[in-house]
């Protein structure tokens, strides 16, 4: 071959995935009957993200835009505090993509996520575990005043790219695979994202559609992505009045949905998964005959070390 | 210089708003019954309801997990100290 460029090869664009960014969204949509017979409550699968998580999509929006704005010009490095999934989404996008990723994250993350991100190659700074999320993010902050022009701080707290993300893909696959026909719609909070998009979406087409958020029922607690606002700083976007009911969830009964959809369901999901699960089925239960949709973020396999599957397994 | 475990934000309310509290030499075990006699309210959270350690709640001793050493058998020494740290939240 001359030294000239390489010529592509042609392939089926659009119907397969060309690209890796190209595999992010239009995850499927599960029936979960096992668990409501009743068949009125649905669940989307973000795992089959490429990333392993719904955070693949704020993610890629938040790069994609910085790049079109020119925020993120080749050479920066991509920083952030996350901890976990989207540090993992950021790490995939920019081994992909070429830009170093640095993440600010507490010491007490799972042993798990640390390989996968040494897998894609970002360099973690881990912070004080008493301080949880926080901590990173105030650590996060402190990178980036002390050497502006070296980063591109994602903000995944405040960058409206987040809940944008779930308002122009989440929300609109989920109103399609319904058909027009969810009345109910739950959410776990962590950053907000997928609340506020979804949310947000679902009552520009129909404001009767009910929206529901799902945070852990004290500042003490084990739902790992999860955020008690109360107790946490507060993503910029999230709106407390935004939510036609909020709901509670003890870290307990998450772990025993999380146990009963792998035994029942088949499905290995994550923790906050379980706890969308807790909330999404009372609501199916009270609602019989009308279409209930939740998000799982994400699969289980980051969470098997958890000590409540080895009382499980 | 006592030990002393160090409570998180979340729970300080439920230990007289304090930061950290002394307790003495033992295991980690006793530690931990130690802190429960002084502040009984902290059980609920820290505690299920077969008197095990809720099993989000992670113990570290000198920057440790003591999954890793001796769990609650690890010894406690004058100067340690103990940190409960849950489970992580947030993105």
């Amino acid at each position: 071959m001359s030294g000239s460029a390489v010529r592509k090869i042609p392939t089926a664009m659009g119907e397969i995935g060309d690209t890796l960014t190209g595999l992010i969204g239009n995850t499927p949509l599960l029936r979960l009957e096992r668990i409501v017979p009743e068949g009125n409550l649905f669940a989307k699968a973000e795992w089959e993200n490429p990333g392993g998580s719904t955070k693949d999509r704020p993610a890629w929006k938040i790069i994609s835009a910085a790049e079109r704005d020119g925020q993120l010009p080749p050479g920066k490095t991509i920083l952030d505090a996350t901890s976990g999934n989207t540090g993992i989404a950021y790490a995939m996008i920019g081994a992909s993509r070429g830009y170093p990723v640095r993440l600010c994250m507490p010491a007490s993350v799972s042993p798990a996520r640390v390989k996968i991100l040494q897998a894609f190659g970002a360099e973690m700074i881990l912070t004080d575990p008493g301080l949880f999320s926080d901590g990173a993010i105030v650590k996060a902050r402190e990178l980036f005043s002390a050497d502006p022009g070296r980063y591109f701080y994602a903000d995944q707290y405040s960058n409206e790219n987040n809940w944008k993300a779930h308002f122009e893909t989440t929300g609109p696959e989920i109103y399609r695979q319904t058909r027009q026909s969810v009345r109910h719609f739950i959410a776990t909070l962590g950053t907000s994202g997928t609340f506020m998009g979804v949310g947000r979406y679902l009552k520009a087409q129909d404001s009767s559609i009910q929206i529901v958020e799902v945070q852990p029922d004290s500042a003490f607690h084990g739902l790992e992505g999860m955020k008690h606002m109360e107790s946490a700083m507060v993503p910029e976007f999230y709106d407390p009045e935004f939510a036609d009911r909020k709901m509670a969830v003890r870290t307990e009964a998450a772990y025993a949905a999380v146990v009963a959809l792998s035994k029942k369901e088949g499905l290995l999901v994550g923790i906050s998964s379980g706890a969308a699960l807790v909330a999404a089925r009372q609501i199916a239960a009270e609602h019989p005959g009308e279409c209930v949709v939740t998000v799982f973020p994400d699969n289980g396999l980051k969470y098997l070390s958890e000590r409540f599957w080895s009382d499980n397994l | 210089m006592p030990a002393k475990i160090e409570i998180p934000s979340a729970l300080q309310r439920f230990a007289g708003n304090n930061g950290a509290v002394e307790v003495p030499e033992g295991n980690v075990k006793q530690a931990m019954d130690n802190l429960i006699d002084q502040y009984a309210d902290l059980k609920e959270h820290l505690f299920d309801d077969q008197g095990m350690i809720r099993s989000f709640v992670n113990i570290y001793l000198n920057d440790e997990d003591i999954r890793y050493e001796k769990n609650l058998d690890t010894e406690v020494k004058n100067g340690d100290v103990i940190q409960i740290v849950p489970s992580i939240a947030g993105g």
